[in-house]
């Protein structure tokens, strides 16, 4: 049972499902993500692995229905991991459906899959788009070797573009990820991924900085001197290269570290169920830009999708406070202020499925000031996220000072909302501290 | 048959030839505690079970560290050829920033045990006090310690001390204090040619106060050595200093516990409890008397505790000031040399200047206050006090760099030393190359047994005070110990040179420091900051300045990238507690201008740690 006032505070938001997919052919040496490789597994079994996720949609729609809650179809689904497509194309669609059972899927939902470029073809990508995929996020990381080797990833750059035609063939919309500030990366490198990234003309694109996780194999290497720290400079300067050529070559950043095309592609006709819900006000987006300019003339060219229509509906769930229910283990769920984590293990996960008690290790409802700070740190970081009106009168003193210091744009505060300047999104935790 | 006296004589009634008062100067480590102990346990006072190592040195700090801070004296029954002898054992403070209560003890004894470590030879703090017990007109009984050991090398030290005090190497006495041997002859010969008190009975009372301590329960208790005449309780006495009187609540002698006798009379030694809860009010080297029978003449050799050394205490955590302090309240309770004032820093907060004897009762009392009292605190670097004259010739006392004046300065004096420094040989070199580097100039050299040398040097305290000994130490492997006393001052071409952060100085690092040397404590203190200082949203200059010239630059880049690249669902509960986390330690930082400096920072670039860091 969820606390008391769960179902009050849920009440109107929309609901999301994320699936985890804990398995991967190679354990990447930067990667803490809940994995595991099959010597890993303690005699947990990557084929039985669909049917217990499915247990847990069953369970988690009593659940949600025993406290009161009332049924949400799916807006958004995300299959994440791991490496989900490890998993044969029909156990995803199995898991699919049980989403669909349970809660139904909204008009227009989006449906993610990650993938990796050398665990899918184009006979995989087929069934996931036939079966109801909208979106494929393909892990591309690098399109440079060396780095592609220091972060142990397995495929072949070439490949990339190959599965991203597959990909687009099946009427998918696809999503890039790319790291950078891997160590050896200079900026021709991360230069080199990026033209490479863009003359796959992506749907989304997302740039993290390389983190360095406590525990990995990365972080022992940099500590004991394999490779150097990274430089926060350095990081600094790729992401300014990113975001400049992404917001020439028509793309908009709409949170920190993901970038959304702004100019509209006509969808072949079968990725015609991702023509629905209409996009979200976007109140502080400057006007007469590229993006109107490129809209406009689309607009004459037939049926198109809204430009805010290729952002990544799943993630901003995360960033504006949404429900969503997390399947697998080590799954974070968040419904009406609470939040929620599963034991980590799929073996120890298996074992709770198997035994018909819930997979949660551990839960947390954030109070007043915990719950402000989770609030301003996630919405500060998307575009026009955060209304001024909404902060503290502490927090809005600070908006003059921000401003001042460019870090945030001072036309969109008067237009009564906070919208991180390129600087602002480069010192966004500095951002949320003074806000908060 | 025991040497142990088969009857004490009492206190009061005691003919003072048969008394003997006498105190041991050794340095630091060479086992005067122990020689104590074993003296106690010889005589019987203190019974082989209640045997406590090291007795005398109550304070936990003085017993950890070696040293007696706080002098005492025990009186112990000796018999020698049939006679029964109260002998009074007055336990000096060995250290230099003592000098004071140590010339106090010395003029309470006719004797004095010189004690020296058979395997390492006398130092430099020895041989001061060995000239101040002279001075007194003492009789110096030289004893080797620790002839136990497997390194002493009893023959060249008693040759050693022979030369230093006359007479000839094979009367040097030689015992260990750990095992007893040779410490009933030393009692014979304490007997034996120690001269005993001279004194008027019927004159009017004089006693000499030569400790004050005080107590949680009895408050303070005064040490006296009675000069003339006799004291009794309940009797009103008065302190000739101040014409203060009290009434005496209690009279006795330690054995070594406080033990009330009828009274003291001429020769003894002993203490005195009148209610008083401020050793303020029983000051060393003060001359007790009677309301009834007053003394018209003082006993000479009075003076009041001189601060040398200053700086500003700090409690680390902020909301630790009032317990700061209560805490020095308290300790000024027992400790009549420190003073102190409130003082406010921008870097450190709220604090108190304080002002100490020397090096040592700086640590010492800092010490104190974090261990008796829980506190944790940052000390500035220490400072002296330096008289400076503007050209409208006002002078100033500045003992901080931020009183220094502003403007046109004609002229500044600092304290000067005569530093005494022995060291073996082989070090005369590096010894003379620091020193001369601190500005000192050699007055003169002179050999201590064959391979042991004493410099003489005239130094600025101010150098001394800032980490000379530690350079000291680390040149000589230890070896070379250091003594000094004030002489005066000198004017010099000082200045003060202020760290500025962004363009805001910050004062806990403005030092007052010489012409010649101003560039390269700049150069110093910016590069340590610059490494010490986070990255901020903008750039920071570093900078030292002597008034309005800037002497040395650096500058910290602005930070251009802080924010987590990925925060999804599952980085949300960590992510916050990574902020919240953050948040805690902002609260922590010191603001200077804009500027945000973690006080760990000011902590670090104050003790040096960085450079210490980068040597390992």
């Amino acid at each position: 049972m969820l606390p008391v006032g769960t179902a009050e505070r849920a009440a109107g938001h929309p609901f999301g499902v994320y699936l985890h997919v804990p398995f991967c052919r190679v354990r990447c040496g930067y990667c803490d993500f809940n994995t595991y490789t099959s010597t890993e597994l303690r005699g947990a079994k990557q084929v039985d692995y669909a049917g217990q996720a499915q247990r847990e949609v069953a369970f988690a729609e009593n659940v949600l229905t025993n406290s009161g809650i009332a049924a949400r179809p799916g807006s958004t689904v995300f299959f994440g991991g791991g490496t989900p497509t490890l998993l044969p194309s029909h156990q995803l669609i199995g898991m699919l459906r049980s989403v669909e059972n349970a809660w139904g899927l909204a008009p227009g939902a989006e449906v993610t899959t990650e993938a990796n470029p050398d665990s899918v073809d184009a006979r995989y990508l087929a069934d996931l788009a036939a079966a109801g995929f909208t979106r494929v996020s393909f892990g591309m990381q690098s399109a440079v070797p060396h780095v592609l080797r220091t972060l142990d990833r397995t495929h072949d750059p070439e490949r990339v573009p190959q599965v991203v035609g597959w990909a687009r063939d099946a009427g998918l919309q696809v999503s890039l990820d790319l790291i950078y500030g891997t160590p050896g990366e200079t900026l021709a490198d991360w230069s080199t991924s990026v033209e490479a990234a863009l003359a796959m003309q992506p749907d989304h694109l997302s740039a993290y900085a390389l983190i360095v996780e406590e525990g990995t194999k990365l972080a022992r290497q940099i500590r004991t001197g394999v490779y150097p720290q990274p430089d926060d400079d350095l990081e600094a300067d790729m992401y300014e290269l990113v975001d400049a050529r992404l917001a020439a070559s028509g793309y908009e950043w709409y949170e920190v570290s993901n970038w959304s095309r702004t100019s509209t592609r006509t969808l072949p006709p079968a990725g015609s169920g991702a023509v629905a819900a209409p996009a979200e006000d976007d109140a502080a987006r400057p006007t007469g830009t590229l993006a109107d300019t490129l809209a406009s003339a689309d607009a004459l060219t037939g049926p198109t999708t809204p430009a805010s229509e290729f952002r990544s509906r799943h993630n901003l769930a995360y960033w504006q406070g949404h429900d969503w229910w997390g399947i697998g283990p080590g799954a974070h769920s968040h419904v009406g202020g609470t939040r929620w984590w599963n034991v980590k293990h799929p073996a120890a996960y298996a074992d709770r499925i198997l035994a018909g008690v819930s997979p949660a290790a551990g839960r947390e409802t954030p109070d007043g000031e915990s719950r402000e700070l989770e609030r301003v740190l996630l919405l500060a970081r998307i575009r026009s996220g955060l209304e001024i009106a909404t902060l503290s009168a502490d927090a809005r003193h600070e908006v003059a000072g921000l401003i001042a210091d460019g870090l945030i744009d001072g036309r969109a505060a008067l237009a009564g909302s906070i919208v991180l300047t390129l600087r602002g999104r480069l010192l966004a935790d500095a951002v949320v501290r003074r806000l908060t | 048959m025991s040497p142990r006296a088969v009857q004490e004589l009492q206190p009061a009634s005691t003919d003072p030839a048969f008394i003997r008062n006498f105190c041991i100067i050794a340095h630091i480590d060479h086992g005067k505690s122990t020689l104590a102990d074993r003296m106690l346990q010889i005589t019987g006072v203190v019974s082989d079970r209640d045997m406590r190592a090291q007795y005398l040195d109550r304070m936990d700090i003085e017993r950890e560290r070696g040293i007696t801070i706080k002098s005492q004296a025990v009186r112990m029954p000796w018999a020698l050829d049939g006679q029964t002898y109260a002998l009074n054992m007055i336990d000096t403070p060995g250290h230099v920033d003592f000098t004071y209560e140590v010339s106090r003890s010395l003029a309470a004894c006719e004797g004095a045990i010189l004690l020296v470590d058979a395997a390492q030879g006398i130092e430099a703090q020895t041989l001061a006090n060995l000239y101040l017990a002279l001075d007194n007109d003492l009789t110096i009984i030289p004893v080797l310690n620790k002839i136990d050991l497997p390194a002493a090398d009893p023959d060249k030290y008693a040759a050693e001390l022979a030369g230093l005090i006359g007479g000839k190497p094979e009367d040097v006495l030689r015992v260990s204090g750990k095992t007893g041997m040779g410490v009933e002859e030393l009692l014979d010969l304490v007997v034996a040619s120690i001269p005993a008190p001279q004194g008027d009975i019927n004159a009017s009372p004089r006693a000499m106060i030569f400790d004050s301590v005080y107590d949680a329960y009895r408050g303070v208790i005064t040490y006296v050595r009675m000069i003339d005449g006799k004291l009794t309780p309940r009797e009103k006495i008065m302190m000739m200093s101040t014409k203060s009187t009290h009434e005496v609540l209690e009279i006795g002698v330690s054995t070594p516990e406080p033990t009330p006798s009828q009274g003291l009379a001429v020769g003894e030694v002993g203490y005195l409890i009148t209610g008083v809860k401020d050793v303020r009010l029983s000051k060393v080297g003060d001359t007790v008397t009677t309301f009834q029978k007053p003394a018209t003449v003082a006993l000479k050799g009075y003076s009041e505790p001189k601060p040398m050394v200053f700086s500003g205490l700090y409690p680390i955590d902020g909301s630790d000031y009032p317990n700061l302090r209560e805490a020095l309240d308290k300790l000024k309770l027992s400790d009549a040399a420190l003073v102190y004032e409130p003082e406010t820093s921008v870097a450190l907060g709220f604090g108190f200047r304080c002002g100490f004897l020397g090096l040592l009762h700086l640590e010492i009392i800092t010490e104190r206050l974090e261990r008796e009292f829980g506190l944790d605190l940052i000390a500035t670097a220490p400072s002296v006090i330096y008289e400076v004259t503007t050209d409208d010739k006002k002078t100033v006392t500045v003992t901080n760099p931020s009183e220094f004046p502003g403007g046109k300065i004609a002229s500044v004096s600092e304290p000067m030393v005569k530093a005494s420094i022995l060291a073996p040989k082989d070090y005369v070199g590096t010894i003379m190359e620091l020193c001369q580097g601190r500005r000192g100039t050699l007055d003169g050299m002179e050999y201590v047994g064959t391979d042991r040398v004493e410099l003489h040097y005239k130094m600025p305290l101010g150098e001394i005070v800032f980490d000379f000994f530690d350079h000291l130490k680390s040149r000589t492997q230890g070896y070379a110990s250091l003594d000094y006393e004030p002489i005066g001052e000198q004017v010099a071409d000082l200045v003060k040179v202020d760290i500025l952060l962004q363009g805001e100085a910050v004062d806990a690092f403005s030092a007052i420091v010489h012409k010649d040397k101003a560039y390269a404590y700049g150069v110093l203190m910016t590069e340590r900051l610059k490494k010490l200082i986070p990255r901020q949203q903008f750039e920071v200059p570093i900078q030292a300045a002597i008034g309005a010239r800037i002497i040395a630059r650096e500058s910290i880049s602005a930070m251009r990238k802080d924010v987590l690249a990925k925060c999804y669902g599952g980085d949300i509960t960590r992510k916050r507690k990574l902020l919240e986390k953050q948040k805690e330690g902002k609260k922590r930082m010191k603001m200077v201008g804009r500027v945000e400096v973690p006080q760990e920072a000011f902590i670090a670039a104050l003790s040096g740690d960085t450079e210490t860091k980068d040597k390992k």
